[in-house]
């Protein structure tokens, strides 16, 4: 029902920054979705579908680019939550889809998606969620790069001087 | 054949108390945390994550715990919590060339575009026992100084070709893409395993295979059984983005990264009647860092592809049916471990008839005892 909604407002850009939003909820602290959120904590919601947590299959491809494989199963919890702010009519749909087993988790982040679609809610989450969770994920982002640089290495083949061609076969062991 | 006995339930209580006893040790010593066993042994963690094949590290740590340590059995103790849940979907297949690299290494090409970094690795350590750690120093390497060079931060998020396509411009390596269609795999904890098994299913089945057994089968192919001569094209691990495509959205999301080990292993190639000599691909991929049990399945994984690639089937790592119905650590030491319990029944069965077999034919029985000293 919300289906049809959402996908005749949806054009491509909405959806790539909805996209956006969700991706950046499913990786925020739980810390910082609750202190972005308390205002809202209190707003009446309709549970959609109530938090469950199961399994996604994992698949890769066979040398990283050939057919399909399945690598293993992943712990993701989902809920989905309408939410109908005091200042507004229009129902909210929001959905949380994240990696482990919090229903808190999953239930902040779907309330978050809903509120993220009303324009009077967007910039405030946008300045107190969104954007310090990008901070965050760059900053552990640059942290791991600079890591993983410093063991950077150049190796360099030692030649070897053409004396004795048992060497040499000796070299291919 | 088993047959059921009743009784013991007093017995078995007091030995699940002896067992907490155990796995608890002196309670003079601080317990363990589940938080301790996912932070400070993190291999260990990683192991059961692939081989339990769910990607959780908390459940994983706590598998740990209540096993005492026994990978195995916390394997098969996240395998049963796994059979609990409800399967919720598919993730779009894992873009690994998208991964933020913790360590990426070559052992064919020295001069990577990006470079080669080692990350953390026991390869050069000396292995020599740190008496340090024994006195619980809990200091590590301290911060140093900022890199004098600027690091380009979207270095180890971007794309980072394979260095396998890298150094394929003269095409001597074999290229790799998704066939007609892109089908589904077959899933093998949903359907039973079938010979001959495609190469998908056979991934599968190495991706949860007991890294021991693999290990030692991919060193098979190393000794002599099979023709193998294989490189490490490269190395990889680091985390990757995983994407969903909800029905009710519509359109993919990323809910989230993992941690995974790529390892590429090419193999040189005589060629067959239809392929040209060439250096041919073997793939591994595991679950957190998993850079043992990567290799060997891609070792494994190549010697597999012997039938597909023309190849003389001889060793017991190039057939299929011996690899793969004895890789799963759960089912091996399941059938193993059962010969424990009470076979009472049975063992009478065949007391009967050794006792039979000797009253009818006593003088051969001394006949081969005399042949015997």
């Amino acid at each position: 029902m919300f289906q049809s909604v959402y996908t005749a407002r949806a054009d491509a850009d909405a959806q790539r920054s909805r996209a956006d939003w969700l991706s950046l909820i499913a990786r925020a602290p739980q810390e910082l979705l609750e202190s972005a959120l308390s205002p809202h904590l209190d707003t009446p919601i309709e549970w959609l579908r109530r938090p469950e947590t199961g399994l996604m299959m994992v698949q890769a491809r066979a040398g990283g680019s050939a057919e399909r494989f399945n690598l293993g199963e992943i712990t993701v919890t989902r809920c989905t939550v309408r939410v109908t702010p005091a200042q507004s009519s229009v129902p909210l749909v929001g959905v949380g889809y994240l990696l482990g087993r919090s229903h808190r988790r999953a239930h902040l982040a779907a309330l978050a998606d809903a509120l993220l679609q009303n324009d009077s809610f967007h910039a405030a989450l946008s300045a107190e969620l969104l954007r310090p969770t990008r901070d965050y994920l760059a900053r552990l982002q640059a942290e791991r790069t600079d890591k993983a640089q410093r063991t950077k290495v150049e190796f360099f083949t030692v030649a070897r001087e053409s004396s004795g061609a048992e060497a040499d076969e000796r070299e291919e062991v | 054949m088993y047959v059921a006995v009743k009784g013991g339930e007093a017995a078995i209580v007091n030995s699940y108390d002896l067992l907490a006893q155990q796995r608890r040790g002196d309670v003079a010593t601080p317990e363990l945390s589940v938080t301790q066993i996912q932070q400070q042994l993190k291999l260990a963690v990683d192991r059961v994550m692939t081989e339990g094949s769910v990607y959780d590290p908390e459940l994983a740590a706590l598998a740990i715990k209540q096993s005492s340590g026994d990978l195995v059995e916390a394997i098969f103790l996240l395998r049963a919590y796994r059979a609990t849940l409800p399967r919720l979907g598919t993730t779009r297949p894992i873009a690994t060339e998208r991964m933020a690299l913790d360590r990426r290494i070559s052992a064919t090409f020295k001069d990577l575009p990006g470079g080669q970094v080692l990350g953390p690795t026991y390869d050069y350590t000396q292995r020599l026992l740190d008496f340090s750690l024994l006195a619980n120093d809990a200091s590590v390497a301290p911060e140093r100084a900022p890199l004098p060079a600027n690091i380009d931060q979207s270095d180890n998020t971007t794309f980072t070709p394979r260095v396998v396509d890298l150094l394929n411009r003269e095409g001597l390596i074999e290229v790799q893409t998704p066939p007609a269609g892109d089908p589904a795999p077959t899933d093998i904890t949903r359907e039973p395993l079938r010979f001959p098994a495609d190469r998908a299913t056979r991934l599968q089945n190495l991706a949860r295979g007991d890294e021991g057994f693999l290990l030692a089968m991919a060193y098979s192919t190393q000794r002599g059984y099979s023709h193998s001569h294989p490189f490490v094209g490269e190395i990889r691990f680091g985390s990757v983005e995983v994407e969903i495509e909800p029905e009710e959205l519509g359109f993919p999301i990323s809910i989230g990264d993992i941690e995974i080990t790529e390892c590429e292993m090419v193999n040189q190639f005589a060629g067959s009647k239809t392929e040209p000599p060439q250096f041919t691909r073997g793939y591994g991929l595991a679950f957190g860092h998993s850079e043992r049990k990567a290799m060997a399945m891609s070792l494994v994984d190549r010697a597999l592809r012997a039938e597909e690639l023309g190849e003389a089937i001889e060793a017991p790592a190039q057939m299929q049916e011996f690899v793969l119905s004895h890789s799963d650590s759960l089912e091996a030491s399941g059938f193993v471990q059962h010969l424990k319990l009470p076979h009472y029944v049975d063992f009478q069965s065949e007391l009967e008839l050794v006792r039979k077999m000797r009253s009818s034919a006593p003088t051969n029985h001394t006949d081969g005892l005399d042949t015997a000293g």
